[in-house]
């Protein structure tokens, strides 16, 4: 049985009829140009945004069986721009971890006392990604994962992404990056 | 109580401080002396227009005619509070007027009925100006409240959206940002009250006094009058602040942004 599965999903104008199954420890990589709707299918996959018609359903359990908590927190979202807050490292640490209700962390090069408005794009993408890691979630929807960083970081977060596939969790990633599907293993699903 | 008249004659006098002030603004070109005179003179009418209403209302000993003005001024100051906001929402104008009318007509009936306890319940002499004092500040209060939501949930959308990614309820996700929009809408009450006294004295108590009331029972009519706004407007904030909160999320806890719609400033 596949892990997330999406029937006919319906957001006009951008997607008709979306279908996707996926399986415990793979991933998927969506590419499309901008502006086609990619972000705006992840989104609605983490039910952020409302949809028209279709049906999504996580290990044989439909969405609508599920509270939007429940639902948001074993297929979490990622967005491509790091969330804008006031405070500290600490600050988002410790929002991590009382929403999830599990012991969160800090990334081992981010002190918690940096103020999270002084992060590089590249270290506050690093640092969303590993609290949406807490917690192990079952499926992560990730929006343009390595689009601020270097090279070296890149290859970080690939790793880091391919130990949370081979613990049994499955992603999906809207990218433009042409070679993250065969380095993740997984496969490629390209929108229209 | 011996108190002095003022004539019309007198008013001019005092009107010519503005027209002065005006004079200054259009030799400096600050482009405000307009806006001054004509603010001046709304704010004449309208208070001409009260003092005719209000002693019609006073002869009249009729309690229809009570509710019935404390009802249209509740109104008119729900709709005010929204006009203020910058940001609007489908439904918003029926929350600030159905906050306005419960929390400012609930606050002034206990406080004018169980704390006053006038001769009838009703009497116009203390419920109209407990009132419109109840209204005046709570209408600062639910705007201020209105507007931080709608600005917060606007422009702080990402955050608000990791939360909820985050596995947050509404509740949960909503709280930084109910918590500021609370203490924006308290905060000129919490001023008020800390001033009271010490650098300013009070609209109420100054009038009592000008009025021939004795010094010692006029603070005690401030204070009554300054724990009754600050109840209301409490109150009638809260409830826009949550108000608001449901009118930004769908049913499936859903921030829906797109609610949101900027007003078009002059």
């Amino acid at each position: 049985m596949s892990l997330l599965r999406c029937e006919g999903l319906v957001r006009r104008p951008w997607i008709e009829g979306f279908d996707l199954e996926l399986e415990a420890g793979t991933a998927v990589c969506l590419r499309a140009p901008s502006g086609t709707g990619k972000s705006l299918l992840l989104r609605a996959l983490a039910d952020l945004d409302p949809v028209d018609a279709g049906r999504l359903s996580l290990a044989g359990r439909d969405r609508k069986d599920m509270t939007a908590p429940q639902w948001r927190r074993a297929v979490r979202f990622v967005p491509q721009t790091p969330p804008r807050r006031p405070g500290t490292v600490a600050d988002a640490v410790r929002e991590a971890s009382d929403l999830l209700g599990s012991p969160a962390s800090t990334l081992s090069d981010l002190p918690l006392e940096r103020d999270l408005a002084q992060l590089s794009g590249g270290e506050a993408q690093r640092l969303t990604l590993h609290l949406a890691l807490t917690s192990r979630p079952e499926v992560l929807l990730l929006d343009e994962p390595t689009a601020s960083l270097d090279d070296e970081r890149a290859d970080e977060v690939l790793e880091t992404l391919s130990k949370y596939l081979a613990s049994g969790g499955a992603l999906i990633a809207a990218t433009h990056d042409a070679g993250m599907a065969e380095r993740l293993g997984g496969r490629e699903v390209r929108l229209a | 109580m011996n108190v002095i008249e003022l004539s019309v004659l007198d008013l001019s006098l005092a009107a010519f401080l503005l027209l002065g002030h005006a004079a200054l603004d259009l030799s400096l070109r600050l482009g405000l002396g307009r806006t001054l005179l004509l603010s001046a003179l709304r704010a004449a009418v309208q208070l001409t227009l009260l003092g005719l209403i209000l002693g019609w209302i006073f002869e009249q000993r009729d309690p229809a005619a009570v509710v019935g003005l404390s009802l249209l001024m509740a109104t008119i100051a729900g709709i005010e509070a929204v006009q203020r906001t910058t940001r609007r929402v489908p439904g918003l104008r029926v929350l600030g007027v159905g906050v306005m009318l419960t929390s400012s007509l609930a606050i002034t009936a206990y406080g004018v009925g169980a704390v006053v306890g006038p001769e009838p319940w009703w009497d116009p002499r203390y419920a109209i100006p407990v009132l419109g004092m109840v209204l005046g500040n709570s209408l600062t209060g639910i705007s201020l409240g209105l507007e931080t939501s709608l600005e917060g949930y606007d422009r702080e959308r990402s955050w608000v959206e990791w939360r909820l990614a985050l596995g947050a309820t509404v509740r949960e996700a909503a709280r930084p940002i109910q918590r500021r929009a609370l203490r924006a809408g308290l905060l000129p009450i919490l001023n008020s009250m800390a001033a009271a006294g010490l650098i300013s004295i009070p609209g109420m108590m100054t009038g009592q006094i000008l009025g021939g009331e004795s010094p010692d029972a006029a603070s005690r009519y401030q204070i009554f009058i300054l724990f009754l706004i600050a109840g209301a407007v409490a109150l009638g904030t809260l409830a826009a602040v949550l108000g608001c909160t449901r009118l930004v999320f769908d049913q499936r806890g859903r921030l829906r942004v797109d609610r949101i719609t900027r007003k078009v400033l002059d």
